[in-house]
């Protein structure tokens, strides 16, 4: 109505008179249309060199990484001599511990030198110890450990599947040449051709190897026996403290920051921080950790508790943050529509906001998760770094308050070991927690997608 | 000239449900409402009209204390419910609004079924023993929104798949199901088609059997044809507040006569 009051017969403005036909491009056109064009071409170009640099990424991880998945391994009838392990014969299992590792070694030399003869393998070394560098210095114990379990079968001759050293595993993924060996004391390459006629013979094999996956680290000695397994565990001990903590502390005080807190400057200044703490960074978090959780509360060090407190700590921001902008993206109206029949504040935010923001809270946390899976430096303060001699824990408890390393932290820690076998584990142990990470991401897109809600 | 007064209290034969006297709203700085004093009477739909900033949805949010919500928000004077204060300090404003009832401008449907759409105010009020009393409940609910026809046989679908009027009528089904007293309606056509806004129309009148109903709205002409009163604000002031027919064709104060020939608004 008020527009028929305006729109009177003012006059239109006169427009300037473009000349020339709608055929034709005028000059400004045509520049804006060739900037339009440039500038599509740079985001194409940004775009390709991001995905030639992750391809390269990948391909490099996956090409250094995948070796570490699959170890060589002999073949060995090894016969358990009773002179040598139970003297008295009574098959006492204390008795028999008496014998260390260093007496099963013989066992194996042995058994290699009987093995070349069987399959008729001509060996350039006069005295079966000569052979002790082809097999790893695990198999003394992984025999021993066995002789212990099984008591009955000395006497007898047991197959058993050794791990070979890590030069002669080297050198079947080509890492190891005859011309490195000049300079390698562990290694000559005369052992080298028995290997090749091992591998002729049938006995010695490259297979997949579980132990990197499920197994312990090895002392620096013994690569080809590190696994990532118990710092697998370590990770997920301390995953579970972090998302014990920081999944109801972080989306309570979102929550009350979101929909009950007054907006003073009080507020202000808790949101600013919040966002200043996502910023700081993870080493400061070690820090403090390590100042007040391990040298005042004086938790145990090296303990997955600690590594879980100290990374909750640095996972909180994320997830308070993201559970805001959830709850922000909540449309009032449902609020109103929630108070008008007559829900109190916090039945509205608990049956109402609450579920619909929940997608984009668990996106948020899985995110904040994965980030914290990640996270290294501040580990590294707080002592879960280093060669953890210990195997699997026993039992919850221990699980939390044992030391324990984690998977950045064990791979950390293999590259920095002189080795390349290390390296090598190093690459492996990445894949695994990239795999690990992208499962985290694909879950968080899957509930995201499953859960997302129109309104 | 009709003395409009004294006619008015003539046909004044209700009750008065609520009373407003010298309402104040501020906003921060912002004096929104000032000195408002009116008096709504039961089984009545009362339309408040007046150009866009007047202050009409701020009054009517003072009526269920909706502007509680927002922080800056003050309110001074006093509005009678059956002659208790609501913004006595004792009043709770949840027991207040399941009274009051509400609905808003947007259809805004909860993301769940039509009948838990229905039935979460009377839960949340545990107005119902059973089951089967609470089917009753949101069966009552939706025919008195005009809505059953069209529902009954989905009523497990998601509120939000409806159409816009059939949504709105869905909220209006949502806001009787608790029950209420009176009915505030904040320009609940606004979002509608010609088509959808007689249906809701031909609702309200329906309501007024039993509910006061007090409704915001843009269009005069909506206002003409649902309201018994009218009340007319523009800047902040309750310009004239009577019988619809008598505000629609002898106005007293000026500015509501250029309001509604469209001089101003």
């Amino acid at each position: 109505m008020t527009d028929a009051s305006i729109s009177g017969p003012a006059g239109k403005p006169q427009l300037k008179k473009t000349s020339g036909s709608l055929l034709e491009l005028d000059k400004g056109t045509r520049r804006r249309n060739a900037a339009e064009k440039r500038f599509r071409i740079y985001g194409m170009a940004a775009v390709g060199v991001g995905l030639i640099f992750l391809l390269v990424l990948l391909f490099t991880i996956v090409r250094n990484g995948v070796p570490a998945f699959t170890q060589t391994f002999i073949e060995l009838p090894v016969e358990l001599s009773e002179a040598k392990l139970d003297k008295s014969g009574n098959r006492d299992v204390e008795e028999i511990k008496k014998v260390t590792t260093f007496g099963y070694s013989g066992l194996i030399n042995d058994a290699l030198a009987a093995s070349l003869v069987n399959e008729g393998i001509t060996s350039p070394f006069k005295k079966a110890s000569d052979l002790n560098k082809l097999v790893s210095s695990s198999a003394a114990a992984q025999i021993r450990d066995y002789v212990l379990a099984n008591p009955d079968q000395i006497g007898k001759t047991v197959n058993f599947e050794v791990l070979a050293s890590s030069r002669v595993d080297g050198y079947e993924k080509g890492r190891v040449t005859r011309v490195a060996l000049v300079n390698d004391k562990n290694l000559d390459a005369a052992h080298l051709d028995v290997a090749d006629q091992l591998k002729a013979a049938g006995t010695l094999k490259r297979k997949f190897n579980w132990a990197f996956i499920t197994g312990a680290d090895a002392s620096e000695s013994r690569p080809e026996q590190a696994g990532i397994g118990v710092s697998m565990l370590g990770s997920l001990f301390m995953m579970l403290v972090v998302l014990v903590l920081s999944l109801p502390i972080g989306v309570a005080a979102s929550v009350y920051l979101e929909e009950f807190a007054p907006k003073n400057w009080i507020t202000d200044v808790i949101e600013v921080n919040i966002s200043n703490l996502a910023a700081v960074p993870s080493i400061v978090f070690g820090i403090l950790g390590l100042a007040v959780f391990i040298q005042f509360i004086e938790l145990p060090q090296s303990a997955p508790l600690v590594g879980g407190l100290v990374l909750t700590l640095m996972t909180l921001p994320t997830i308070i943050i993201s559970t805001r902008a959830s709850l922000k993206a909540v449309p009032p109206s449902i609020r109103d529509a929630a108070l008008g029949v007559g829900a109190s504040k916090m039945q509205s935010v608990f049956h109402h906001v609450l579920p619909l923001a929940m997608p984009g809270i668990l996106t948020g946390t899985i995110l904040g998760l994965a980030q914290a899976l990640g996270e290294t430096a501040p580990l590294l303060l707080i002592g879960m770094v280093g060669y953890i001699a210990s195997n699997y824990p026993d039992g919850i408890a221990s699980g939390f308050l044992d030391p324990n390393s984690a998977m950045p932290a064990q791979i950390y820690e293999w590259a920095k070991r002189a080795d390349p076998a290390y390296y090598e584990r190093a690459w492996g142990g990445i894949i695994i927690l990239l795999v690990f990470l992208m499962t985290m991401n694909i879950i968080a897109i899957i509930l995201r997608r499953r859960f997302e809600r129109r309104w | 000239m009709y003395d409009s007064p004294t006619l008015e209290t003539k046909l004044d034969t209700k009750n008065i449900k609520i009373a407003a006297d010298n309402v104040q709203v501020y906003y921060g700085e912002t004096h929104a409402i000032k000195d408002v004093s009116v008096q709504i009477q039961e089984k009545t739909v009362t339309a408040f009209i007046g150009p866009s900033g007047c202050g009409k949805s701020t009054f009517l949010r003072t009526l269920n204390r909706m502007n509680d919500t927002i922080d800056i928000c003050r309110v001074q004077g006093t509005i009678l419910l059956d002659g208790e204060n609501i913004y006595d300090p004792r009043v709770d404003p949840v027991q207040l609004r399941a009274k009051v009832g509400m609905v808003f401008q947007k259809p805004n449907p909860f993301p769940k079924s039509i009948y838990d759409n229905v039935a979460y105010g009377p839960r949340i009020h545990g107005m119902s023993k059973s089951k089967a009393d609470l089917d009753q409940i949101v069966e009552m609910a939706l025919r008195r929104g005009a809505i059953w026809d069209e529902v009954k046989d989905r009523l497990h679908s998601p509120g939000t798949g409806l159409s816009g009027g059939q949504q709105q009528r869905l909220c209006i089904a949502r806001a009787v199901a608790t029950e209420p007293e009176v009915l505030l309606m904040d320009e609940p056509c606004s979002a509608l088609d010609p088509i959808a806004t007689g249906q809701v129309e031909e609702l309200i009148d329906e309501l007024r059997e039993d509910y006061s109903v007090v409704i915001v709205t843009h269009s005069m002409q909506q206002a003409a044809r649902v309201s018994q009163k009218t009340a007319f604000f523009h800047l902040g002031n309750l310009v004239e507040y009577g019988d619809t027919s008598q505000i629609f064709t002898n106005p007293v104060d000026p500015r509501t006569e250029s309001y509604i020939t469209g001089r101003i608004g």
